[in-house]
């Protein structure tokens, strides 16, 4: 079946999306999309404030995606080191979307993360962050669980996020974070 | 005595260490994907000059942006200072943000809340 290339280049175009990626996501392909996402906020002449906010839980968005791949798929060529991302804005709120593959067995101890974070008010989340910056715990790369936490917190929103089953080792995970104005 | 550097890049940002003068300064962008191993040399250097510190320290933070995996690094930059603090060198940690910051702010203030070091808060013009 040919693509309809028209429909998703329509369907983008209503849904306002800036920039769009699917593949492996290396370190040299988010200095790119940092570097052309940061010129489109100066064209869009963003308040330094909103600007800065969008840059800061983007970066949080990708890198997340970056060391999951090596979590998930170890081997260079497999085929789920691929993920998805598009940033679009619509009526003054920008959104950060992404998409990648997650093992079944690590499904619910994700969610339950998430779902912790999105209990908590924001001066919880501050105290949160703090515990977690100060606990000593670090992966390998310097992560160490603090990315959501900065997201909803930066952000002000809840984490809004799904896991659709794949098949019997896999699912995708799916989040979609609003930057409001 | 000797200057130390490390010159910045889209992703790291440019440190500056005059350990003759007990001057440190990180300035720029810290979004590597991979913090610790960025940092490992300032945190080396950090621990040598803690065995023959200046009478004062000055650190100054000048950071545009920073991601959560350089947030710890800069934690464990930190908790060298203050032990140089305790060690007998007065160190003061210069915290710099831009007037409309306020997730810079906040983020100075945390480090404020978990280090034993004095902060002082530097507002700067866009």
């Amino acid at each position: 079946m040919m693509l309809d290339i028209y429909d998703f280049y329509d369907k983008m175009e209503r849904n306002n999306i800036m920039l769009s990626f699917k593949g492996d996501i290396t370190s040299e392909l988010l200095t790119s999309i940092l570097q052309i996402m940061e010129s489109k906020l100066d064209n869009l002449q963003e308040e330094p404030k909103i600007k800065k906010k969008v840059y800061n839980v983007l970066v949080e968005c990708l890198q997340n995606l970056y060391h999951h791949m090596d979590e998930v798929a170890p081997e260079q060529n497999d085929k789920i080191r691929s993920a998805i991302f598009m940033i679009g804005k619509l009526d003054n709120q920008y959104n950060i979307i992404t998409g990648n593959y997650i093992k079944n067995e690590n499904v619910a101890g994700l969610k339950k993360r998430l779902e912790d974070i999105n209990l908590l008010s924001k001066e919880e989340l501050k105290e949160y962050y703090k515990a977690v910056l100060n606990n000593g715990e670090m992966s390998l790369k310097g992560g160490g669980g603090l990315g959501m936490i900065d997201i909803a917190r930066k952000t002000g929103e809840k984490l809004n996020f799904n896991f659709s089953p794949v098949d019997n080792t896999f699912s995708f995970f799916t989040l979609n974070i609003k930057i409001s104005q | 005595m000797e200057t130390i550097s490390i010159e910045g890049t889209p992703k790291t940002p440019t440190i500056t260490f005059d350990t003759g003068k007990g001057f440190l300064e990180i300035k720029g962008r810290s979004i590597p994907e991979n913090s610790i191993e960025f940092y490992k040399p300032l945190v080396d250097w950090l621990e040598k000059y803690a065995a023959k510190p200046q009478s004062a320290t000055n650190v100054n933070i000048q950071l545009e942006y920073f991601n959560t995996s350089s947030s710890k690094c800069i934690l464990d930059v930190f908790k060298k200072l203050e032990a140089i603090n305790k060690g007998g060198s007065q160190v003061t940690i210069n915290w710099y943000y831009e007037e409309d910051d306020e997730d810079m702010l906040e983020a100075g203030e945390d480090y404020q809340a978990i280090i034993n070091v004095p902060f002082k808060m530097v507002q700067v013009e866009e």
